[in-house]
C-alpha cells in the first residue's frame, strides 16, 4: 500500500526514468527508462521499498505527537517489565496502619484504603494490561486479516454469510459481548485475550475486506489466475502485502481500544483479579471513597489508563497519517 | 544558460499585440528542501488570435508551464526566474484580487479529464451559470447565458444537459460543457491541456472540430498542450517542442513538423507510425536512453545523452535558441545536421510471414457475452467469429464500449462467455474459465494488460514476478529457471540489475517490458495484447512495438492486438477486425481495411484520426454518440450514426450479416462494396 501512495510532492513530472553512469550504452535503441533509484546523486526520485520505509521512519521521527506517544508508551513498557524492581513499596502488601494517606514526600501518590502505596500499584499495574492488550490485538488482527481476505477474495455467499455474522455480533457493544463471554467461561488472562481478540477480529475483517475488494479488481490478480495460482497463494502472497498498510493502522488503533476495554472489564470485576495491581480494578475498589475526599486513589490509576490510551492513539494517528499521504 | 541571444520570435512579431509573453522562465519545485528545476529558460509568445501548441513527452514540463501561466503552480512550485506577462500584466506583480480577475476574465483553462473538472454533486446548469455570475450578471441573466453558451459548443439540447449531473453525460459532452465554461468569460487566452486525450478518436475529432470553429468565432488566443503531434499539427499555427523542461524547438507548426531542426523533434517524429510504415518495412525509430531525472541539470545540452549527433561541445556548452529560419529557433549546436540524425534501429528487417494456410491456432465461433445489469441484459459481444493463424497479428479496433476488452478477457478465460460460444486452441475446445483449463492451455495463451501499474504486483520484485510465471507455467525450478529468467530478461532488453527492483522503481516502458517478459515465460502460442502501449509515450511505444514484432518473429507467437490507435494497429497487424457494439463490422487484411472499400464505420474511424501527413481525409462526422449496448438499435446497429445509411430503410429494419465481399474481406453492411468504393472515391 505504501508504495503506490508514495508520491513526490512534485506535481508535474512523474518519475519516468533517469540516466546514470552505469546505465546501458547511450545508444541502446530499446532501453527505455531506467529506475530512478539507481540514479543516486543525480537527485532522482527514489521509490525503493527500503527508501520509502526509511522516509516514513524519518517522518515519524519528526512528528511531535508520535514522539510524545512513543515516550509515554516506552515509559509504561519499562514499568511493566522492571516495575517490581524500582517501585518504592511493595504494591500488594501495604501497611494497614498507613491507609488513605494523602500524597506526600514519602508516598507521592498517597496510599489506598488498605495502606498500599498508590504509586507502586500504578507502576506495577501496567504489567497485565500491557501483556493482554497487545496479544489480544495481535490475535484479532491475525484472525481478522484472514477472515477479511477470504471474504473479500471469494465474495458472494461467503462474504454475505460472514458479513451478517459480523453485523450480528457488532450490534452489541464490545464490552457487553466480552462481559457475556467472561461470565460464561470465567475470568482469566486467556479468556480476556480470546474474547477481545474475537471481537476485534470481526472489526478488522471489515476493514481488510474493503481493501481486498479494491485489490481484487486489479490485473495482477487476473494474471495470477491465468497461471493457475491457488486461492491461498493469491490471498496471502499476492494480495496481503498490498493491504498491509490498512492492517498496520488498524492494529495500532485497535490496541488503544483494547487497553480501554480491558480496563473497563477490570473495573467491572471481570478482568484481572485482585490482589494483582491493576488500574481498572483499583479504580473500582477506590471510587466509592471519592466522596470521602480520597481522590488520589482513583485519579492516579485513571490518569495511567488515559496516558496509555492517549500514547497508543498518538502513535496510531501518526502512523496512519504517514502511510496515507 | 543563454543570455547572448534574445528570446525567440522577437522582432517583427513584437509589434503585434501579444497576449502571453513568457521570457526566460524557470519553474522549480521544492522537494525535500531542495529546488528542482522543472522548466528551464523557456521563452515564447502567443499573439492575438494565435494558436500555439506545446508538445513533448510526459514529464517535459508542458503542464507546469500552463500552470505557471495561470499562476496555479502547487504550493511547492514557483517561477524562480524570468517573467510571464499576460495582456501586458506581469503575473508576478498581481495581488490576489487582480489574480482572481485574471483567471475569471483573461485566462481560462480546460483540463484533460472533463469529469474531474466539474463538481459531481451539482447540476451542470448551476456550474455553467456560475461563470457568468462571477462576471457580474444576475442569476436570471446568468442562466440564460448558460444556455446560450452550451448552444455555442453545439450541444443540441442544452436544456437537458443543464438539468443533468455530470455523471449522466458522456465524456465528449462533458468536455463541451467545460469548453463552454472556459469560453463563457470570453477570455483572451484559452489554455487546453490535453483536452482530447481521454476521449475516443471519433469524439476527439468532434471536439477538435469544435475548437477550430470556436476559434474563428471568439478570436481567442490558444495554448494547446498535447503529447499527440498530429493533433498539434492540425490545431496550431505555431508549435513549441519541449524536452526535459526546455523549449528545444519553436516555430510555425507545419515547418517544424516537415523540416525539424532539433534531433529530439526528428527522433520524436520517427517514433510515430505513419502511412506506409509497417513492422518490417520502414520501421519505427526509437530515441535511445532516458529522460533526465526531474531537477537534474546537465552541463550542456539536455538532449546530448540521447543524441547520436552529440559531441564534446554538446556535453559542455548549453545551446542557445539558434534562429533557424523566420520565426524559428532550435536549441541545437548542429541544427543544420539534425535532419540527418542517424537511426537508432535498422529501417527494414525480415520478418517471417504468418502461416495462414495451416489450421488456425485460435478459432472463435459464435462467441457471445451478455452481462446482466440490474436485471437488464446487456450484450457486450454478439456472435463473434474470428480465426488467428500461427505467427500473425490480428488487430482489434473500435471505440471504447465496443467490446474489445471483453473479447480479450473471454479469450483468456477471465470472463466466461455465454453458453453456445465455441473457443478452440489448436483445435481443442477451451473451457470457459481459466481455472478449468489445463496447464498446457493456460501457458499457451497469455495476456499483456493495458496498465502495467495494475498488472504487476507492486509488492513483488521483477525477479519474483517473472520467476513465478516460469515456475507455474513452464514448470521450471532451480538453475534451469534461473537460466530461463536471464534469457527472457535479455530478450525483452532489460538488464539483470532490474531484477531486484519493484515495479514502482521502473519507468512505464520498463514496467511494460516486465509484463511482456511474464507473458512470454511459458512460451505461449497466443498472446493477447490489450492496448499495451496506450499508457506510454510515443518514443517508448515505438520501442515496445518493435520489441513485440521481434519477439513474434523469434518465438512464432500469434498476437491478438487490441488498440484504439489505428496507426499502431496498421503498423503491427496483418489482419484487422473492427468491432462496434460487440459485433465484428469488418474483418480483413490490414491492407484491405486501410485501402477500402471500407465499412462506413471503419471509414469514419479512419477519417477521425488526425494525421501528420498533410492531406487529411474528408472528415466524416458521426452524428450522436455510441448507443447504449443495453438497447442496441434495430437493424444494423450502426444505422443511428451511419452517414451512408440507405434511404430504402433496410438499415433500420434488418441487421446485415457479416458477409465476404471480396476474398478475405468480410463486412457487415447492406451497401454493396462496389457502391462503397464509388462513395468513398477509391480508385480501382
Amino acid at each position: 500500500m505504501a508504495d503506490d501512495q508514495h508520491r513526490e510532492s512534485v506535481a508535474a513530472p512523474p518519475a519516468t526514468g533517469a540516466p546514470d553512469g552505469h546505465g546501458p550504452a547511450p545508444h541502446d535503441p530499446l532501453a527505455v527508462g531506467l529506475p530512478p533509484a539507481t540514479a543516486g546523486a543525480s537527485g532522482a526520485v527514489d521509490v525503493s521499498a527500503r527508501r520509502i520505509r526509511r522516509d516514513h521512519f524519518r517522518q515519524l521521527m519528526h512528528s511531535k505527537p508520535f514522539l510524545v506517544g512513543a515516550v509515554l508508551l516506552l515509559w509504561w513498557i519499562v514499568c511493566a517489565i522492571f516495575g517490581k524492581a524500582f517501585s518504592p513499596y511493595n504494591p500488594v502488601n501495604g501497611s494497614l496502619l498507613q491507609f488513605n494517606l494523602a500524597p506526600s514526600g514519602s508516598h507521592w501518590f498517597g496510599t489506598d484504603s488498605l495502606g498500599r502505596d498508590v504509586l507502586s500499584r500504578v507502576i506495577v499495574g501496567s504489567r497485565d494490561i500491557l501483556i493482554i492488550a497487545p496479544l489480544a490485538t495481535l490475535l484479532g488482527t491475525a484472525v481478522g486479516t484472514a477472515v477479511g481476505l477470504v471474504q473479500g477474495y471469494f465474495g458472494g455467499l461467503v462474504d454475505n454469510v460472514v458479513g451478517r455474522i459480523v453485523d450480528a455480533v457488532l450490534a452489541l457493544p464490545v464490552v457487553i459481548v466480552a462481559f457475556l463471554f467472561v461470565v460464561a467461561v470465567g475470568p482469566s488472562t486467556l479468556t480476556l485475550i480470546l474474547v477481545i481478540g474475537f471481537v476485534f477480529a470481526l472489526l478488522i475483517a471489515r476493514t481488510v475486506r474493503t481493501a481486498v475488494l479494491q485489490e481484487r479488481e486489479l490485473d495482477y490478480i487476473a494474471a495470477a489466475r491465468l497461471r493457475n495460482e491457488s486461492g491461498a497463494h493469491i490471498m496471502f502472497v499476492e494480495i496481503l502485502p498490498n493491504v498491509s498498510g490498512p492492517i498496520l493502522v488498524e492494529f495500532t488503533v485497535r490496541l488503544g481500544y483494547a487497553i480501554f476495554a480491558i480496563a473497563t472489564l477490570s473495573f467491572l470485576g471481570f478482568g484481572i483479579q485482585p490482589p494483582t495491581p491493576d488500574w481498572g480494578a483499583d479504580i473500582a475498589s477506590s471510587y466509592q471513597y471519592l466522596a470521602a475526599g480520597y481522590w488520589w486513589e482513583t485519579l492516579f490509576p485513571a490518569l495511567a489508563i488515559a496516558s496509555l490510551v492517549v500514547a497508543v492513539n498518538l502513535i496510531a494517528d501518526s502512523i496512519e497519517s504517514v502511510l496515507i499521504q | 544558460m543563454s543570455t547572448d541571444i534574445s528570446s525567440p520570435g522577437t522582432g517583427d512579431r513584437l509589434s503585434e499585440a501579444v497576449v502571453m509573453d513568457a521570457a526566460h522562465v524557470d519553474v522549480s519545485y521544492t522537494v525535500r528542501g531542495t529546488d528542482r528545476l522543472a522548466v528551464r529558460d523557456v521563452s515564447f509568445q502567443i499573439g492575438q488570435h494565435e494558436s500555439f501548441g506545446l508538445v513533448g513527452e510526459s514529464g517535459c514540463g508542458k503542464t507546469t508551464m500552463a500552470l505557471a501561466i495561470t499562476r496555479y503552480l502547487p504550493r511547492n512550485g514557483k517561477v524562480s526566474s524570468g517573467s510571464i506577462t499576460v495582456n501586458g500584466q506581469d503575473l508576478a506583480s498581481l495581488n490576489s484580487g487582480a489574480l482572481r480577475s485574471l483567471r475569471a476574465r483573461t485566462v481560462s483553462m480546460v483540463y484533460q479529464e472533463p469529469g474531474r473538472a466539474l463538481n459531481p454533486s451539482i447540476r451542470v446548469g448551476r456550474q455553467v451559470a456560475e461563470v457568468f455570475e462571477v462576471a457580474g450578471l444576475s442569476k436570471a441573466d446568468a442562466a440564460g447565458r448558460a444556455e446560450e453558451a452550451l448552444r455555442k459548443v453545439q450541444i443540441s439540447d442544452p436544456g437537458r444537459v443543464l438539468r443533468s449531473y455530470p455523471h449522466q453525460l458522456s465524456g465528449g459532452m462533458l468536455q463541451r460543457v467545460v469548453i463552454a465554461m472556459a469560453l463563457g468569460a470570453e477570455p483572451n487566452l484559452l489554455i487546453l491541456d490535453e483536452p482530447t486525450t481521454a476521449l475516443d478518436a471519433t469524439v476527439e475529432a468532434e471536439i477538435l472540430e469544435l475548437i477550430s470553429s470556436l476559434r474563428e468565432e471568439f478570436h481567442t488566443a490558444i495554448l494547446f498542450i498535447s503529447h499527440n503531434l498530429a493533433v498539434i499539427a492540425k490545431m496550431c499555427e505555431r508549435v513549441g517542442v519541449m524536452y526535459a523542461g526546455e523549449l528545444v524547438e519553436e516555430g510555425p507548426a507545419h515547418e517544424v513538423f516537415e523540416q525539424p531542426q532539433h534531433p529530439y523533434t526528428v527522433g520524436l517524429l520517427r517514433c510515430i507510425p505513419r502511412r506506409g510504415q509497417r513492422k518490417d518495412h520502414g520501421r519505427l525509430d526509437t530515441i535511445p536512453g532516458f529522460l533526465p531525472a526531474p531537477g537534474e541539470v546537465p552541463a550542456g545540452c539536455v538532449f546530448a545523452k540521447r543524441c547520436a549527433l552529440a559531441d564534446e561541445r554538446c556535453t559542455t556548452e548549453s545551446p542557445p535558441p539558434y534562429p533557424v529560419g523566420e520565426d524559428r529557433t532550435a536549441r541545437c549546436h548542429y541544427h543544420e545536421r539534425a535532419p540527418l540524425l542517424p537511426r537508432a534501429t535498422p529501417e527494414d528487417v525480415r520478418l517471417p510471414a504468418p502461416d495462414s494456410d495451416a489450421a488456425p491456432v485460435i478459432s472463435l465461433r459464435g462467441v457471445a457475452k451478455t452481462y446482466t445489469v440490474h436485471h437488464d441484459k446487456v450484450p457486450a459481444l454478439v456472435d463473434v467469429d474470428l480465426d488467428l493463424y500461427l505467427g500473425e497479428t490480428l488487430g482489434l479496433v473500435g471505440e471504447s464500449g465496443s467490446g474489445k476488452t471483453t473479447l480479450a478477457r473471454v479469450l483468456v478465460g477471465l470472463t466466461p462467455p455465454d453458453t453456445g460460444s465455441s473457443l478452440e486452441l489448436d483445435g481443442r475446445a477451451l473451457a470457459p474459465l481459466a481455472t478449468k483449463r489445463s496447464r498446457e492451455q493456460l501457458k499457451g495463451m497469455q495476456i499483456i494488460f493495458q496498465n502495467p501499474d495494475s498488472a504487476l504486483n507492486r509488492r513483488h520484485s521483477v525477479r519474483h514476478i517473472i520467476d513465478r510465471s516460469l515456475t507455474k507455467l513452464a514448470g521450471l525450478t532451480g538453475a534451469e529457471r534461473e537460466q530461463s529468467l536471464q534469457e527472457i530478461v535479455r530478450s525483452v532488453r532489460m538488464e539483470p540489475r532490474h531484477l531486484g527492483l519493484r515495479p514502482a522503481q521502473l519507468s512505464g516502458g520498463l514496467k511494460q517490458r516486465v509484463a511482456i517478459a511474464r507473458a512470454f515465460a511459458g512460451n505461449p502460442r497466443v498472446l493477447v495484447c490489450d492496448e499495451p502501449t496506450s499508457a506510454l509515450d510515443v518514443s517508448v511505444q515505438a520501442a515496445i512495438l518493435n520489441l513485440l514484432a521481434d519477439l513474434q518473429a523469434k518465438e512464432r507467437v500469434t498476437y491478438l492486438f487490441i488498440s484504439h490507435d489505428l496507426g499502431v494497429v496498421r503498423y503491427l497487424a496483418d489482419r484487422i477486425a473492427v468491432l462496434y457494439l460487440g459485433r465484428v463490422m469488418e474483418y480483413a487484411s490490414a491492407e484491405a481495411v486501410f485501402t477500402g472499400p471500407h465499412h462506413p464505420y471503419t471509414e469514419a474511424l479512419l477519417s477521425a484520426v488526425p494525421s501528420l501527413d498533410g492531406a487529411q481525409r474528408e472528415r466524416i462526422i458521426l452524428s450522436g454518440e455510441i448507443p447504449s449496448p443495453a438497447q442496441p438499435p434495430s437493424g444494423c446497429v450502426f444505422h443511428t450514426r451511419c452517414p451512408r445509411r440507405l434511404s430504402s430503410g433496410i438499415c433500420e429494419t434488418t441487421e446485415p450479416p457479416l458477409a465476404e465481399v471480396e476474398p478475405g474481406h468480410s463486412m457487415r453492411c447492406h451497401i454493396p462494396p462496389s457502391e462503397l468504393r464509388a462513395l468513398q472515391q477509391i480508385g480501382n
